[in-house]
Formats: C-alpha cells, structure tokens, sequence
C-alpha cells in the first residue's frame, strides 16, 4: 500500500535542480510524480520514481543528500470535489497532512493524489475503512 | 556586556553635562528622547547612528527638532566614509573615540575636531607599537599592535597589554595644540576576533557552540556583512544526511535549534543557513571560514 518517495535536500542555488534531474536523465529514470517545496533558504525535491533504490544511489553519486520514505497514493475521481472527498475522510479521522501533490493520469478520468499524512500507517487506516482507492507501488509506476 | 556605558556616564557628568543614559535598541524611543530633551551630544557606535539616521528620517522627523552638534563614536572599525555619511545626514560634527576594557574602557584616546587622528592621553596610558609577529616595538607611522602600559591605574595596572588592534602612532604636532601622540583609526585586529554589533566573538566560539548541536557536520562558514549600517552574521552549516527530512518544518526546526543555541552560548543572533553536506570548501592547511563582508577599509 506504501508507496517510496526519494526527497532531496536543494540548497538554495543556480542550477541546483537542473543538476539533480541532469543526473536523473543520465541515469534514464523517468519521473512519475514530482513536488517542490520551497523555502526562502533551501528547497526540497520529491518524485516519485519507478526504481527508487537506484534513483536514490545515482543522486547520492551525485553528492546530494536523498531520503527515502513511505506515501500513499490515491486515486480520486477527476472532478469537482474529488480530492475534497478524500481530505474529509482523513479530517474526520483526526489525521494531518504535512503535504500532497496531485497529478492526472494519462487517460484524462482520474488523478492520482500522493499524500504524507503524520502517520502513514494510521492514513492507510482510514482511507482503507472509507473504501478509497489506494494504489499499489506498481500501478504507480506503470501509469 | 558593555562597560564603557558606565565611563562616558561618569566623564560626562564630571564636566557638567546632563546625560540621558538610554543602550542600543528601541529606536523610536531613542529618537523622540533626543527631540524632547534636545540632546546635543550622542555617543554610540557609528553603525547605530547611521541605524538612528535611517529611522529618523523614515519617521519623517524634522532634522530642525534634533539639535545634535557632534557625536563621539567608537567601539567598531568604521571608516572615513561613514564619517561623511554621519556628518552629512546629522549634521554633525563625528569623532573617532577609542578605548577597551582592559585599561579604562573609553577614554583612552580621543579626536580632536581636526579629525586627524585620535589624542592619546599618555600622562595616563603609554602606548608602543610592537609586531605582532616579532614581538619587537615598531617605529613612529608604521602600522602594528597598539600595546598599553598604564601609568596611573591602581589596583590593576597593565604592563604592556596587546590590545591586538592594529594601527600607527604619529608624533608630528596637531594643529589643535595639542602635543599628545595621535593614533590612526584602528584598521583590523591581530587576530581573528570580529565585532558584531559591539560585541566581541571569536570564530571558535560559534564552532564550539555548533559542534554541540548533535547532526550537524563539523564544517561551517561564517559570514559577516552590514546591510542597513547594521552587522549581520551569518553561519552557514552543512545538513547531515541525518538532519534531512522531506518535511521543511522538521527542516527548519532544526535550524531555529542551532539559532537558538548559538545564541545562548555565544550572546549574539545569527542567521543559521543550511547547506548540502559536501559543498563547504575543504582545506588542507587553516581553513578560511570568516567571509567579513563589511566594508571597513
């Protein structure tokens, strides 16, 4: 149910990012998903990759610092109101979210929501209970 | 932290001069004391007055309501430069005063309005100017370490005390009639100490309050600049691969840690910026890791 996520630390310089997605494209990984957070100082990049153990060790080849960690993904029905329908759900079960991006697949009929709740198992939990459609690693990867 | 509030208090009252003791900070409050007493004489350090000049003049206040005839400003390096910007945005006269805690606090040496350099009152403290790699004293205008010896002092006198500031005597005549031996400004130091603000901080002391903080690597940079006529430090510090995480408030919890924990054990704010692991410049011999921005020369 878990999904990996690779983060990695941008401090804030030119051409910083071009240089790990640079990386990326050398080593042929596509990216699936991907979001920035930004901060005045530093940045932090998150994608979603196919083979996330080798995505993970071309980047600290290249000298940056990677994290692995688990995210759910979920799939929501590409209207008005989907992503409100899953939100409730956790709000109703008491859960944070510390972010999500969204991205639609490329059938056009649903999005693909990645969420990192404050506990990714207690989310899974409530998702799962509500009857939302949480998506494999590899139904991820094969979109 | 300051003990040359307490001098100019006592000097000043000496000579008759009614003295409104008010330190650094709370701007505003600073500026309406000098309009409602009429304060005609300032004493702080010229990166503060430049400060005080700024805010001054984004409150809109009328130059006419502050009635300041001169200003004696010390305590930092400052430079000719600022003078005129002082002068000019005050309309004042400023002048250069030195001291250090050691020997008296301030008072040591003073500028005359000739602006050329400043008097050191030598019936009380005997100034030489050594190398501060031989040791050996160095001739009149060639720039070395000031060393003090008092001639007055009771208690605890100094015998030859490094002050490790850098700068030269001249025993040509002033033109004010003046006979004492004049000092240039002070131009660096023989160390590494900065002064930031006023205060005095040795790089090993932010390093010995960094290597504290557990998840940090052992390699930092400092830099120090001055926007606004203000010094400002900051400490960047590589992020171990420990410290990551892909939340930014775990991030930047982290970083308010160290803030806050240099602040404690050193006494001054700096701004902590994290960086990747790796990208500090590595030295094999003495690592350079004081970027002093500032404009002081």
């Amino acid at each position: 149910m878990k999904l990996k996520q690779i983060s990695v630390f941008l401090e804030n310089r030119k051409g910083r990012l071009w240089e790990a997605l640079d990386a990326l494209a050398n080593a042929k990984i596509n990216i699936r998903a991907l979001s920035i957070a930004d901060t005045s100082e530093f940045g932090i990049l998150r994608l979603i990759v196919p083979d996330p153990d080798r995505a993970k060790k071309v980047l600290e080849k290249g000298n940056f610092t990677v994290k692995e960690n688990n995210v759910v993904a979920v799939e929501v029905a590409d209207k008005p109101g989907g992503l409100a329908e899953v939100l409730k759900v956790l709000s109703d079960a008491d859960i944070n979210v510390e972010y999500l991006y969204a991205f639609v697949e490329k059938s056009g009929e649903k999005a693909v929501v990645v969420l990192r709740t404050e506990n990714t198992d207690a989310g899974i939990k409530a998702l799962k209970t509500a009857g939302i459609a949480i998506l494999l690693a590899e139904q991820v990867y094969a979109l | 932290m300051f003990t040359g509030g307490m001098g100019i208090h006592y000097g000043s009252h000496k000579i008759g001069a009614t003295i409104v003791p008010v330190s650094a900070g709370n701007t505003k409050r600073q500026i309406d004391l000098m309009q409602d007493f009429g304060t005609t004489l300032i004493a702080c350090t010229p990166s503060y007055a430049l400060y005080l000049a700024e805010a001054a003049g984004e409150d809109g206040v009328d130059r006419k309501k502050i009635k300041l005839r001169a200003g004696c400003f010390g305590a930092e390096v400052w430079t000719e430069k600022m003078r005129e910007e002082i002068e000019s945005r005050f309309r004042i006269l400023a002048l250069n005063i030195y001291g250090l805690t050691e020997i008296i606090g301030p008072g040591v040496a003073h500028e005359c309005d000739n602006k050329t350099g400043l008097h050191i009152f030598e019936d009380h403290f005997y100034p030489e100017i050594i190398s501060p790699e031989t040791l050996e004293p160095l001739p009149d205008g060639e720039c070395g370490e000031l060393v003090f010896t008092t001639l007055t002092r009771e208690g605890m006198p100094m015998i030859r005390f490094r002050t490790r500031d850098v700068t030269a005597l001249r025993r040509e005549p002033c033109k004010c009639g003046r006979t004492l031996v004049r000092m240039d400004r002070i131009t660096g130091r023989s160390d590494d100490m900065l002064k930031i603000r006023g205060v005095l901080i040795f790089p090993s002391q932010i390093e010995r309050a960094l290597l504290e903080v557990k998840g940090i690597e052992p390699q930092y940079q400092i830099i120090v600049t001055r926007p606004r006529h203000l010094d400002e430090m900051e400490v960047q510090v590589e992020l171990s691969k420990k410290m990551f995480s892909d939340e930014v408030k775990h991030i930047e919890e982290f970083r308010k840690k160290i803030e806050a924990h240099i602040e404690k054990s050193v006494g001054i704010r700096v701004k902590v910026t994290l960086v990747e692991p790796k990208s500090l410049p590595r030295s094999e011999g003495k690592a350079k890791r004081v970027f002093d921005k500032r404009e002081l020369k």
